[in-house]
């Protein structure tokens, strides 16, 4: 059994581009339909669980599902597996990357290719706002985030921790109203 | 010991993203940079490469930082580092999931904390536009360059292609295509 996940989860990681979500889809059908570890709906509470820890949702996911089916090992070979191939192709392709890097065409496909990177980022960063919930609280931590980081120069980790703070004591005190009305 | 200060800026990285992939970005840039392992510019080239190799994104970028910093052990404290949070939080609450999602703390938490994100990556745009677009110049001499507008152009088709659901490998290699034909054309 865990041999079996170190192997599911070789090939989820060597066959999803891009991770996080991409991934969940390839999961789903090596998880719930070929090797019926799961249940369809259980995906979701995979999906759910993900989100709200922290970490890159791919290794979520494989920790989850590796650990429901056959405990610590379970985990650790399903969590091994899906970082294994991307390991060895990053390993071997920086090398290739570092001895080609001044090359005449390598320098113009990196110009535009960093170009396309900064559409992705656009990209991501819509359908990260889409997926948010709208209140006036939600748009005033994306506002003072955004300041914080791009005007103010302040690192990152601290905004977030401020942040999870401050959604903290707002729902604290959200609920206790809702409580006493 | 560089081992040990790649295995805990990317220990940090990993116990602070929330939803993986491009959360992530302003995180890595802000380490990288405090640091000095990567310019802007090279951290751009990463994520794409990361875009276009199989496997997730975040340990994707973890290995490269980590191969350029320190070589093969670089990589592998890098790669450690990133997925150890992870594991370790999802064994602690894998047996009382229901439990751990339905409370006020998680709740709240994560009321703070998805918008933040959306913020963050904003400021990641941000700066790394300024570092694609403008490679270090002020705004009035980048204009000037021919380099700029064919940026700018590419990133405007690239844009409404990503929007129109485009997969993200066809539109780095279409872009490395345009690249290529652009700098040989222009002579850049």
């Amino acid at each position: 059994m865990v041999f079996q996940l170190f192997l599911t989860f070789l090939k989820i990681g060597a066959f999803t581009f891009g991770g996080g979500y991409a991934m969940i889809p390839l999961i789903e059908r090596e998880v719930c339909t070929n090797k019926k570890w799961l249940e369809s709906k259980d995906i979701l509470e995979v999906v759910a669980i993900a989100e709200t820890t922290p970490g890159p949702i791919a290794i979520n996911a494989a920790t989850f599902v590796g650990y429901k089916k056959a405990g610590f090992l379970g985990a650790l070979a399903a969590t091994l597996g899906v970082v294994l191939p991307s390991f060895l192709i990053i390993s071997a392709l920086s090398f290739i990357l570092v001895r080609f890097r001044e090359y005449k065409p390598v320098v113009y496909a990196f110009m535009g290719i960093r170009a396309a990177v900064l559409a992705l980022i656009l990209k991501a960063l819509f359908t990260m706002y889409k997926a948010a919930k709208k209140d006036i609280f939600a748009y005033v931590i994306m506002g003072v985030a955004l300041c914080l980081v791009a005007v103010l120069k302040i690192d990152a980790f601290f905004v977030i921790l401020g942040c999870a703070l401050a959604g903290l004591i707002y729902t604290v005190i959200a609920t206790r109203k809702a409580g006493r009305v | 010991m560089i081992l040990l200060e790649l295995f805990l800026a990317f220990l940090k990285i990993g116990a602070f993203t929330f939803g993986g992939g491009y959360a992530m970005v302003p995180l890595i840039q802000s380490e990288a940079e405090r640091n000095g392992w990567l310019s802007g510019g090279e951290l751009v080239d990463f994520i794409a490469v990361s875009e276009s190799t199989p496997g997730p994104l975040a340990v994707n970028m973890a290995t490269f930082v980590g191969i350029k910093t320190a070589g093969i052990p670089g990589a592998l404290c890098a790669t450690f580092g990133v997925i150890l949070p992870s594991f370790v939080i999802i064994l602690l609450v894998a047996g009382c999931f229901e439990k751990y999602r339905q409370s006020l703390a998680v709740k709240g938490i994560m009321c703070g904390l998805k918008p933040a994100v959306v913020g963050l990556i904003a400021a990641a745009f941000i700066s790394i536009g300024q570092t694609v677009l403008l490679s270090g110049a002020g705004f009035m001499d980048a204009v000037k360059t021919t380099e700029f507008w064919v940026c700018i152009a590419i990133f405007a088709l690239t844009a409404v292609l990503a929007f129109k659901k485009v997969h993200p490998i066809i539109l780095i290699l279409l872009a490395a295509a345009i690249g290529i034909g652009a700098g040989y054309a222009l002579g850049l």
